[in-house]
Formats: C-alpha cells, sequence, structure tokens
C-alpha cells in the first residue's frame, strides 16, 4: 500500500501516523514474550533490568536462576556435578520430572487426538457426510466451550466413571481416574481434537477427491489409498494438527489442577504453583525455555504450510 | 432418434440388470454408511469424555440428596402436608428421629450444609441440634424453640421442604440471587448478597470492552498485514503467530513482570519522568491487569480472521472509489469497512467468547476486582460447592453455546483458521 501520487498531506500524515501505530501495536504484540528472555538471566532476585544489566555489564547476569530450576526439589544440591549428581537430577529434580510428565501426557494424548481426529476429518470432508454441519460443531465445541466448565464436569465424572450408567439403571462404582495419566491424556486429547479437525479439515479441502478414485480404479484397497495416496498429501496438515494438539496439552493447567494428583505435576501446573505461591526470576527462565520451544514450534508449523501449499500448487496465499 | 427411443423407454439397468436409481441409491447409502463410520470412533470418544462429563455436571446443578437422603422422616412429614402448613409436633417428632439418626451416622453437617445453600448459617443449627437430639423430650415444639429460636421459624421449614427432594431448582435460585421467603415465593436476596448476577454482567461487559479493544487495535495491523508485500507481510506476521504459540502461563508471567509496581513499565515512566517514585500506577492485581494481559492473548484471535477476509479484498473498489470523487475517510467509512465486516464478526465474537470463560488470566493478575464468572466456579468447587458451582457453570455454559451457535450461523464453523 504505497502511499498514492494525489495523497493530500493530511493523508501523507495519516500514512506515517498509521505506520507509527502500527509498530506500538507490534510492540504490545511482541514485548512480553520477549522481554523474559533477558529478564531470566537476570543475576538479582528482580523482576526488572538492574542498572548493571543495562550497562550490559557481565556481572549484572547470571545463570542462577537456571540452576535454581535444575536443583529444585533435589536433596543434595550442592554436591559435585558428576555424572551421579546428573543420574540423581533426572530423578528428582521437580522442574525435570515435570518436564517428563508434561512430555507423556503430551505425547499420548496428541497420539489418541491425531489418530481420531484424523479419521474423522476424512469422513466429515466427505460430500456425502450426513449431519457434517452438527457432528463438525460437537467436535470443535472442546475449544469453545470454557475450560473450567470442562474440567468441572471432568472432576465429577472421574470420580466415578460408571456414575452415568445410572440412567439405565445399573448402580455401578467403577475406580477413578482423577490423579491417573490415564485421566489427565484422555482430558488433553480431548481439548486437542478441535485443533486437529480444523488443520487437517482445511488441508483436505484443497485435497482432489478424483485421485482416490484413481487409486481405487488402478486396484488399491482403501487402507493402501490412505496410506500410499491420502497420508502423503495430507501430512502437513496433520503434522501441524498434532503440533497443535501438543501445545495445548503442554500449555494446559486447568484440568490438571482439577483431575490430576501430585504424581501428575506437569510444567504449567508448577508454573502455577510457582506463581502462586513465592514468584522468583526461576519462573522466567521457565519462560524463557518454553518461548524458545514456541519459536521452534512456530517455525516448523510455517514450514509445513508453505510446503503444503506448494504441494497443492497454491502460491502462498 | 428411432434406435434410442426404445432404451429410453425401457428402464435404465446397471450391467448387472438391476435399475439404475435403485443402484444409485443404495451406492449413495454406503457411501454415506462409510463417511459416518470413519468419524464413529471420535464422536464416541468425544460423547464419552466431554458431552457425558458436562451432562453430569448439568445433573449435578438440578440434584441434591444431601438432606432428602438423610432426613426421611421429616421429608415424609413434608409430602404428606402440603405447602404453608405450621410444623406441628409431628414435624418435630419426625426432625427429632431424623437428628438422632444424623448423629448415629454422622451426617448433620451433610444435610445442614444442603439448607445452608437457600439459607445461610443455618449449617450450625443441624449439627449443634444433632448433638443434643438425644436429649430431647416431648413436647419436641418447645424443646426445639428452647435449643435456638430460629426452629420456629417458618423460612427455615420452607427451606427444609425445598430440600426434602433431591431433585431442586434452588441451586440456580441461588445463583440468580434469588431466595426462598417463609411463604414459599421467590424474591430477590438484600443488594449487598447479590454478588451472581453482577459478576454475570461483569464478565459480559469486560468481555465485551477486551472485544472492543482487541478489533480496535487489532484492525490496522490486519490491514496493514493484508496490504503489504507477500514477503514483508509473512515476516511480520511471525510478530502475531509467536505470541499465539507461547504458552499462556508465560505470557502472564511475564506481563506480571512488565506490569509490577517496581516492574520494567513503572520503571521505564520513572526514569523518562512521566510518573513520580511515589506515583508508580497499580496495572497489576486488578481489573486493568486483567484487561491488559487478557487482550494481549486474545488480539491474535482478532488479528487472523480479520487478515484472512482483509486479504481477499480487491483494492480496485477502493480507488474506483476515489477516481469517482470520494474522500479517503469516505473510502473507508463506504467502500471498505463493510467489506471487512465478516471479519470483524468473525474476529469479535471469537474473542468474546473466549474471553466469557477466561479463567487463568484473572486468576493470576485479576487481584480482587479484576475477577470473572469463571474464577466464582473454580471458588465453588475449592469449597465443596459442586451444585452450586455446576448451577453457575450451566448457565455460562448456555451463554457461550448461544454465542457458538451465532458463530456457527453467521460464519460457520468450517471457516474458522488457526493461523
Amino acid at each position: 500500500m504505497a502511499l498514492p501520487t494525489y495523497a493530500t498531506p493530511l493523508e501523507r500524515l495519516w500514512y506515517y501516523a498509521f505506520r507509527v501505530i502500527c509498530v506500538l501495536i507490534f510492540i504490545f504484540l511482541i514485548a512480553p514474550v520477549l522481554v523474559v528472555i533477558p529478564l531470566s538471566f537476570n543475576a538479582e532476585p528482580y523482576f526488572t533490568f538492574t542498572p548493571k544489566m543495562l550497562a550490559l555489564d557481565p556481572e549484572g547476569y547470571s545463570l542462577r536462576w537456571y540452576d535454581a530450576l535444575l536443583t529444585l526439589g533435589m536433596p543434595a544440591p550442592d554436591g559435585v556435578r558428576d555424572s551421579a549428581w546428573w543420574a540423581q537430577a533426572w530423578e528428582t529434580s521437580t522442574w525435570i520430572r515435570a518436564a517428563k510428565n508434561s512430555i507423556i501426557i503430551g505425547f499420548w494424548s496428541t497420539i489418541l487426538a491425531t489418530v481420531l481426529g484424523t479419521l474423522a476429518a476424512l469422513g466429515l470432508s466427505r460430500p456425502e457426510m450426513p449431519y457434517r454441519r452438527l457432528i463438525m460443531a460437537i467436535l470443535i465445541s472442546p475449544m469453545i466451550v470454557p475450560i473450567i466448565i470442562i474440567a468441572t464436569g471432568l472432576f465429577f465424572f472421574y470420580s466415578n466413571p460408571c456414575a452415568p450408567l445410572a440412567i439405565v439403571g445399573i448402580e455401578a462404582q467403577c475406580g477413578r481416574l482423577t490423579s491417573t495419566y490415564l485421566g489427565v491424556i484422555l482430558a488433553h486429547a480431548t481439548l486437542g481434537i478441535p485443533f486437529v479437525i480444523i488443520t487437517v479439515t482445511a488441508t483436505l479441502s484443497g485435497f482432489d477427491q478424483s485421485l482416490t478414485r484413481a487409486a481405487a480404479s488402478l486396484g488399491a484397497n482403501p487402507r493402501v489409498t490412505f496410506f500410499k495416496v491420502i497420508l502423503p498429501l495430507i501430512l502437513p496438515g496433520v503434522v501441524s494438527g498434532a503440533l497443535f494438539a501438543f501445545v495445548t496439552s503442554f500449555d494446559e493447567v486447568v484440568a490438571v489442577l482439577f483431575i490430576a494428583g501430585p504424581e501428575q505435576q506437569t510444567i504449567p501446573r508448577q508454573m502455577w504453583n510457582g506463581i502462586r505461591e513465592a514468584i522468583s526470576p526461576a519462573i522466567l527462565a521457565v519462560a524463557t525455555i518454553l518461548v524458545i520451544i514456541s519459536i521452534l514450534l512456530l517455525a516448523t508449523v510455517e514450514l509445513l504450510r508453505r510446503r503444503s501449499e506448494r504441494l497443492r500448487g497454491v502460491s502462498p496465499h | 432418434m428411432a434406435d434410442t427411443a426404445p432404451i429410453a423407454a425401457a428402464p435404465l439397468t446397471t450391467a448387472d440388470g438391476r435399475p439404475l436409481a435403485e443402484a444409485l441409491v443404495a451406492a449413495q447409502a454406503r457411501s454415506r454408511r462409510r463417511a459416518f463410520l470413519l468419524v464413529v470412533p471420535l464422536l464416541l470418544f468425544v460423547i464419552l469424555s466431554f458431552i457425558l462429563p458436562i451432562g453430569q455436571m448439568l445433573h449435578r446443578s438440578i440434584y441434591h440428596d444431601g438432606f432428602s437422603s438423610n432426613a426421611p422422616s421429616v421429608s415424609a412429614w413434608f409430602a404428606a402436608n402440603p405447602q404453608g402448613t405450621e410444623p406441628d409436633e409431628a414435624a418435630f417428632a419426625a426432625l427429632v428421629e431424623d437428628l438422632r439418626t444424623m448423629q448415629a451416622n454422622r451426617t448433620a453437617g451433610e444435610a445442614g450444609t444442603r439448607i445452608n445453600y437457600v439459607l445461610p448459617e443455618s449449617r450450625s443449627l443441624f449439627t449443634k441440634a444433632a448433638r443434643e437430639a438425644k436429649d430431647l423430650q416431648p413436647p419436641y415444639r418447645e424443646a426445639f424453640l428452647a435449643l435456638d429460636p430460629k426452629w420456629g421459624d417458618p423460612v427455615l421449614w420452607e427451606a427444609m421442604r425445598a430440600s426434602a427432594s433431591p431433585y431442586t431448582f434452588d441451586f440456580y435460585i441461588v445463583a440468580t440471587d434469588f431466595e426462598r421467603a417463609g411463604d414459599g415465593s421467590i424474591v430477590r436476596v438484600t443488594e449487598n448478597r447479590q454478588i451472581y448476577v453482577y459478576l454475570f454482567i461483569k464478565t459480559f461487559l469486560l468481555s465485551g470492552l477486551i472485544t472492543l479493544i482487541c478489533l480496535v487495535i487489532g484492525f490496522p495491523v490486519a490491514h496493514l498485514l493484508a496490504t503489504l508485500p507477500m514477503a514483508k507481510a509473512n515476516l511480520l506476521m511471525i510478530l502475531v503467530l509467536l505470541p499465539f504459540w507461547t504458552s499462556l502461563l508465560v505470557r502472564t508471567t511475564s506481563w506480571m513482570a512488565l506490569l509490577q509496581g517496581e516492574g520494567v513499565i513503572n520503571d521505564l515512566l520513572v526514569w523518562i519522568g512521566a510518573i513520580s517514585q511515589e506515583g508508580r500506577l497499580r496495572m497489576i492485581n486488578n481489573q486493568t491487569g486483567t484487561i491488559i494481559v487478557m487482550t494481549h492473548i486474545l488480539l491474535p484471535f482478532m488479528i487472523l480472521p480479520l487478515y484472512s477476509v482483509m486479504k481477499v479484498i480487491p483494492p480496485s473498489y477502493a480507488r474506483a472509489a476515489r477516481s469517482l470523487g470520494a474522500t479517503s475517510w469516505t473510502t473507508f467509512r463506504r467502500i471498505y469497512l463493510p467489506q471487512t465486516l465478516p471479519g470483524i464478526g468473525a474476529g469479535a465474537l471469537l474473542v468474546f467468547i473466549l474471553a466469557v470463560g477466561y479463567y487463568i488470566t484473572p486468576a493470576l493478575v485479576g487481584g480482587a476486582d479484576g475477577q470473572l464468572i469463571s474464577n466464582l466456579i473454580d471458588f465453588h468447587m475449592d469449597k465443596s460447592n459442586w451444585s452450586l458451582a455446576a448451577a453457575l457453570s450451566a448457565m455460562l455454559l448456555v451463554g457461550v453455546l448461544v454465542l457458538y451457535w451465532l458463530y456457527d450461523r453467521l460464519i460457520g464453523i468450517d471457516n474458522l483458521k488457526l493461523g
């Protein structure tokens, strides 16, 4: 949108003012994400830039908060850092355990959401799908319904998963899903499903259905058609849906607060505790690590999107 | 022509001799079934892990057997006597009987809690009476009144009558700031106790305000992104998408660091002399904090739909308007803005829906006056007031589902895009 030659002086002024406004808004968007990175290297327990940091004095910076992260919860944090110490850190450090839990829960819920979501998206993008609109609305709703409502419902449901059988007249008590990995994984998979559905159906909307007919006419059964023809073409959409599902799980705290036990402590829950109790710059160190992870994920998704557009022969945008 | 006429007259058949129309219907039914079968596993999963739990929660909002199951005799007396009957000696005798059982089973608190929802401060009445129940002698009415004159209060008996059945709308009555009066009618609670409706209104107003701010600051950015050359726009798009991909807790934490009294923004303002050392702004742990942080978190949900609509608006319309003599303001108002309306609708509805149910950010940076309805639901869950929490959730859910239906009607869920 270059400035046209017929622009009046006022329009010229507005043109530049508009640019300045946009720059300010971009700063508003991005500064909070980036500001944690330098702050996490603060040598002092403050949430602001110390004079030493502003003077770029190396003494103003330190890795103490990263060290605090690593050693939190360890019985002997000050030992010699040999392999035995690292092995102990791997087992006992609170944040490492939280990271392991987050990855386990994120991995399985992503697998579940992606497999079921991709299958359903295949069905939903067929033109002959009955009740398409209604089913789509139901499958997307976990993204729209407030998380506190989902967490409340799951809390009741998980305390006795057989209770709904009372509708058909069976009074049963069967186990609990609260404080179990399975419970958290199922909950997170539900939350991740809308993202898989949205990304995969979007990819499938550009998919040429005659390719499947071509495969069938050449003798491929539906399974072979799926793995040899459909999947390679929609893979970018599936992978970005999976990444969305993983990020959803990796960032989810409310359901975990309601239904998980101390054994299922995840990174967001540990952060939540840290923020609510005594907030220290160690939280900023975690935040920095998470920002770097999200930069990597964003880069992956962007590359996939461009690849997918290239594959479909659509120029970017 | 003469050759084709007999063929057209005979019914069309497939190679194996079935009528074509019939074969087509069968084939279509088969492909519908196939498509549906692909969706079935996920649909079952979502029904089990999402619809059923929410249904159970809704059930809990109208079901509470804390009193009815522990006070069968009194419940029977209520069933036998119509509303408005003065509690007679038989009623008090039934009450004594129930209280003695409660004392033996240690359930007086449970029953009292149920009454407490509709009539605050009555739980202790029950626990105390249950402790004394074994020593009470007839006439019971006088014995109870000696214990606590409140036992003669018709409001209390009306509350007990309402609790005598496990199915009840009491929690909705409480959640809309009403209460039961002594004659069984439902009246508004006194002004200083009207918290729920106030908080619902506040949640909707704050969400509206946040949506408006998002629109005002998202519109120029989306417009810039849509009109810049592709390469530059893609680069700037990263500045929108990175916050979108960054953990909510990270963004909230970082705003806490920025907005604190001793935080970066206050330090900066003091340094440039805009405020004095004593005049540091309070921007966190209050409503301002909630608004700033939620605006930041929800802004990408406004920019992305706006951008996808603006991107396909042909610039030639605006140029045509200018060439016909419209000023740039008129061009914007009459030509450009109407074309962006679908994007404005999609973005605003999405942001509003997400804002209404927001929990994490108000809980962390909202302080006392920046809490929303979700936080109140959490508060009641924490206090084990499950049925009340469920009733509040149900009301919020209805609000959100209406908005969601509207979104589907106006924009269509298929058009929901992520990045």
